[in-house]
């Protein structure tokens, strides 16, 4: 809708809320202003009384979801900080540009607390990569971005996941998690809480890049996307980097009250967000904010999303101490305003007030109630296999196929050592581990599973929380915090609607079962093709956080020594649907995997224990792929074959390769010297558990109901490692 | 004894090689800013990894006009021990301290794993603890690391002992010849594109970078 010269997103209902909360006709900027305040992506409005079910709470969580990462005490004065965040649109019209602002945007969260970045991670869909160019140019693209961005900032990515589908063709999803680390005494909140403090801006310039930028990850991509380009920002590492720096030493220097990122919605998103957590108003003067073009409206200015800018709440008296810090890292930084007890965000220019809007107001969009409806599952049921399969070629597809396949072409190009502290790298173990400065180590995993939660989105999130819980326990890790990301399509439809309604609320049921906290997340709505109206499969993803409390409890997931015994954990059962099997055959079934929750935390405890114990020497959970593909990825890993006799795997009546390829949840596999003894832990939870076999020579050794299959390792090192290249770039073959 | 740490805007792997060179090595380590770093006094100084100045321009090219490097020209030529890891090493290239150039990776990306090496020279600043043709075994993580010169400069460099370190199997940048280090004349001054300090400590994944920096210890003490 059109108000003055200013196209607004906002719908009759809001603004006819808007001006009666105002008494009186706001003029096109304050339209602007709550227009980018009040868009989906800053304001939660639809999603907020659904995302109240998630348990936010534990003797851990200091900071919860609300502020810009959720902050989990790690003892001995230390705190960890940990956000998500997506970068879907953008990235589907720039990749390069739209994935590296994407971790620009994360890394900024973790800083604004006062605390360092430390690692980040990836979770990544996109489409077919195997049919479509498009997706193998955006794949190429969004991978380059976060390397040559996460790279020069000197952040390490250190773990990830991807998946591959149609449906991501032209929405892919651009997920990064950033980890942060620093003192409890120097944690910082986005509070403008004193008058009269300064209101400072640091870094670049603000320019015409990202104008719109939350309004547009607000709605549905257009037919017309190149027009949409203008709202993509531009990244800038080096500058990022030197922003970094100067930041931490301003806030150990004790000159910062509060500290804010700049994204979504800009300016106007971060003053009123300081100012509403703190109680109080803010006073900005627009000329004293450093444009990067001349003739730029109030409007262009005040919904900028121009990176590598932070807000800085700066106390009185401190100010020149501030502009020393900046001056040496070169950093432009000016005083654009301050606090006031007005309890109102005004802006000025010249003598003239142009906007003046009450705190609370601008800060708080109207919640949107939303119709959720349960679809009519009526998918047609193809789950009979007609035709025998060679176990063997059938094993080597999987290996091959993108979502499974190793993801080294990925994790080679980004720089996932720098900063010293990644202990378990990319392709060595279930999650990735990093040394803290308290003497302890970090954890940490992102996972997701779009076919799970497309065929029931409330036991699909669940599973998708207990297979990221199973890779932060493989390690030998305590789960402490977990963090959500909510991918769908227009929650205008009310099916979508009730998808993300269940997926959260599965999510939150088993997080609670888990007495695990959400401590932060995001919402991103509208992934969906206006030309084809086919929304994504719903998309949670998830990451969580874990504690390792010892250097001697940290589990890879390589065979390491012959004749160790190969323990399977968890009942493997006739469980297809959803799984990479069905979708490299074509089949289908209506149902994904079941989870008992009870079940799965007994199994996670018990694996703990094990670990803890000293029983464990190589651990893996079993997921993607199944049986077969995780005892590859632990032969592949260690560089040691293994023999598996398949009577001995605790499971139920079925076909050999629909239980090699079940996808089951509440499964690990690991290897130990005291099998006994193993078992024995596991039978004190009640968990299913058998000795399947060990660890020996160059081959995968299956013995089959009625036939052997023997997989050299070569073969499934060659199918494994080198697929993403090949598909990729088939020109290095 | 005393060591310098050189810290451009850009720069990432500065507290790393601080980390060690203090807290593993126990020797005394300064992290200087490039502009204040006008004290030749220091026994040695080492370039770290990054992107200085955000590799604009061309990797290295902006800080080898930094102030700090006359200063460091000026240690090179007193014959105290010059290191230059990754960036450091592109940045000693742009300086001239260095021959050849360094080129982007042959696959036209950035390559981050841990690479077996052997040392080729024994007798510069930063590998005199390694035996001689003893196997290495550190992490590369660069864009810009495939060494480059004329057919007759590399002759030289094999001639004149000063490759220091080869990759051994895999060359995943396509580098000439395998070359990864080379030393200046003197023996002083090296450039290396492996990470030693994210070899120093068993946890990480080894240990054989620090013999780098015992090689620079005993180089100061004879």
């Amino acid at each position: 809708m059109l108000v003055g010269e200013f196209q607004t997103n906002l719908t009759i209902e809001e603004m006819a809320y808007a001006r009666q909360e105002l008494g009186r006709e706001p003029n096109a900027l304050e339209w602007a202003m709550i227009d980018a305040e009040w868009s989906e992506h800053c304001s939660y409005k639809s999603s907020r009384t659904v995302l109240r079910q998630l348990p936010t709470t534990g003797s851990r969580v200091l900071v919860g979801p609300g502020y810009d990462s959720g902050v989990v005490d790690i003892g001995d004065g230390y705190v960890l900080t940990m956000h998500i965040e997506s970068h879907n649109h953008p990235s589907a019209i720039d990749p390069y540009g739209g994935a590296a602002t994407g971790i620009g945007g994360v890394v900024r969260d973790i800083l604004c607390m006062g605390t360092t970045p430390i690692a980040s991670l990836d979770a990544l869909r996109f489409g077919d990569v195997t049919k479509s160019d498009h997706s193998k140019w955006i794949m190429k693209n969004v991978i380059r971005g976060i390397a040559d961005y996460g790279n020069c900032i000197g952040v390490p990515t250190v773990a990830g996941e991807i998946e591959f589908d149609e449906c991501f063709e032209r929405n892919c999803l651009v997920d990064v998690a950033c980890l942060g680390v620093g003192k409890r005494e120097e944690l910082l909140l986005a509070q403008a809480t004193h008058p009269e403090d300064g209101i400072f801006l640091i870094g670049g310039s603000t320019g015409r890049d990202g104008i719109h930028g939350a309004t547009f990850a607000s709605r549905i991509l257009g037919i017309d996307v190149e027009r949409e380009r203008s709202a993509v920002q531009i990244p800038d590492p080096f500058t990022k980097k030197l922003i970094i720096e100067a930041t931490l030493e301003a806030n150990r220097a004790g000159t910062l009250r509060g500290c804010k990122d700049l994204g979504g919605g800009g300016l106007t998103t971060g003053l009123s967000e300081v100012a509403d957590k703190g109680g109080t108003g803010v006073e900005v003067y627009l000329e004293k904010i450093r444009i990067r073009e001349p003739d730029m409206s109030p409007i262009e200015v005040m919904i900028s999303e121009s990176q590598e800018r932070m807000l800085l709440v700066v106390k009185q008296g401190h100010e020149a101490v501030l502009e020393s810090i900046m001056q040496r890292y070169g950093l432009a930084c000016a005083r654009i305003g301050e606090v006031t007890s007005t309890r109102t965000i005004t802006i000025t220019s010249g003598r003239e007030t142009i906007a003046s809007l009450p705190t609370a107001f601008l800060a708080n969009a109207p919640i949107i109630p939303r119709t959720a409806r349960a679809p009519r599952f009526g998918k047609v049921l193809s789950n009979e296999m007609n035709r025998s399969l060679n176990i063997k070629e059938l094993l080597l597809e999987m290996l091959r196929s993108p979502t499974i396949a190793s993801k080294e072409w990925v994790f080679h190009q980004y720089d996932h050592e720098v900063g010293i502290r990644t202990v378990v790298k990319p392709g060595e173990g279930d999650a990735a581990v990093l040394r803290l400065p308290n003497g302890k180590f970090a954890a940490i995993k992102v996972d997701g599973n779009s076919r799970f939660c497309d065929l029931d989105p409330y036991v699909g999130a669940a599973s998708v929380l207990a297979e990221c819980c199973r890779n932060v326990v493989a390690v030998g890790a305590q789960p402490i915090a977990m963090l959500d990301h909510c991918q769908f399509g227009d929650p205008n439809e009310e099916e979508i609607f009730w998808a993300f309604s269940m997926a959260v609320k599965g999510m939150a049921d088993f997080a609670r079962t888990l007495s695990l906290p959400c401590v932060g997340g995001k919402v991103s709505f509208y992934n969906q093709d206006e030309e084809t109206g086919r929304a994504v499969k719903s998309s949670p993803v998830i990451a969580v956080a874990g504690l390792v409390e010892k250097l001697e409890h940290i589990t890879k997931m390589g065979f390491r020594r012959e004749g160790e015994k190969i323990v399977l954990i968890g009942e493997t059962k006739r469980e297809l649907g959803g799984s990479e099997y069905y979708h490299a055959l074509g089949l289908q079934d209506v149902f994904p995997p079941s989870l008992d929750f009870e079940l799965e935390k007994q199994t996670q405890r018990a694996v703990l224990e094990c670990i803890k114990d000293g029983l464990v020497t190589a651990c893996h959970d079993c997921s993607k792929g199944g049986l077969a593909v995780a005892l590859a990825e632990m032969a592949l890993a260690g560089n040691k074959g293994a023999v598996i006799d398949i009577k001995n795997i605790p499971a139920n009546e079925m076909r050999d390769e629909e239980l090699l390829l079940s996808e089951s949840n509440s499964r690990f596999i690991l290897t130990t010297k005291s099998p006994d003894l193993v078992l024995r832990v596991m039978w004190q939870h009640r968990v299913p558990a058998n000795v399947a076999g060990s660890v020996d020579g160059d081959f995968l050794r299956l013995i089959l109901h009625d036939r052997k299959v023997q997989l050299p390792l070569d073969t499934m090192r060659i199918a494994y490692e080198t697929s993403l290249q090949r598909i990729l770039e088939p020109w290095q073959n | 004894m005393k060591a310098a740490v050189i810290q451009f805007p850009g720069s990432n792997c500065d507290r790393d090689t601080v980390h060690v060179l203090a807290d593993v090595k126990r020797i005394q380590t300064d992290l200087v800013w490039h502009n204040d770093f006008k004290d030749g006094s220091y026994d040695a100084v080492i370039l770290p990894g990054g992107f200085s100045f955000g590799d604009h321009l061309r990797a290295g090219a902006i800080a080898a006009h930094s102030p700090a490097m006359k200063t460091i020209c000026h240690m090179a030529k007193e014959g105290k021990p010059v290191l230059g890891i990754c960036n450091g090493f592109q940045i000693l290239i742009e300086t001239g301290l260095l021959p050849g150039s360094l080129l982007r990776n042959a696959s036209l990306k950035f390559v981050c794993k841990w690479v077996d090496l052997r040392i080729e020279n024994t007798s510069s600043a930063f590998t005199s603890a390694f035996d001689k043709n003893s196997r290495a075994w550190m992490p590369i993580a660069h864009n810009e690391g495939r060494f480059f010169g004329e057919d007759d400069l590399l002759e030289q460099l094999e001639a004149d002992g000063r490759v220091v370190m080869r990759y051994v199997g895999e060359n995943p940048t396509g580098t000439s010849r395998g070359i990864v280090a080379v030393s200046n004349e003197e023996g002083n001054v090296v450039g290396m594109m492996p990470h030693p300090e994210r070899a120093s400590d068993l946890a990480l994944g080894g240990t054989d970078g620090l013999k780098v920096f015992q090689s620079m210890v005993d180089w100061i003490q004879c």
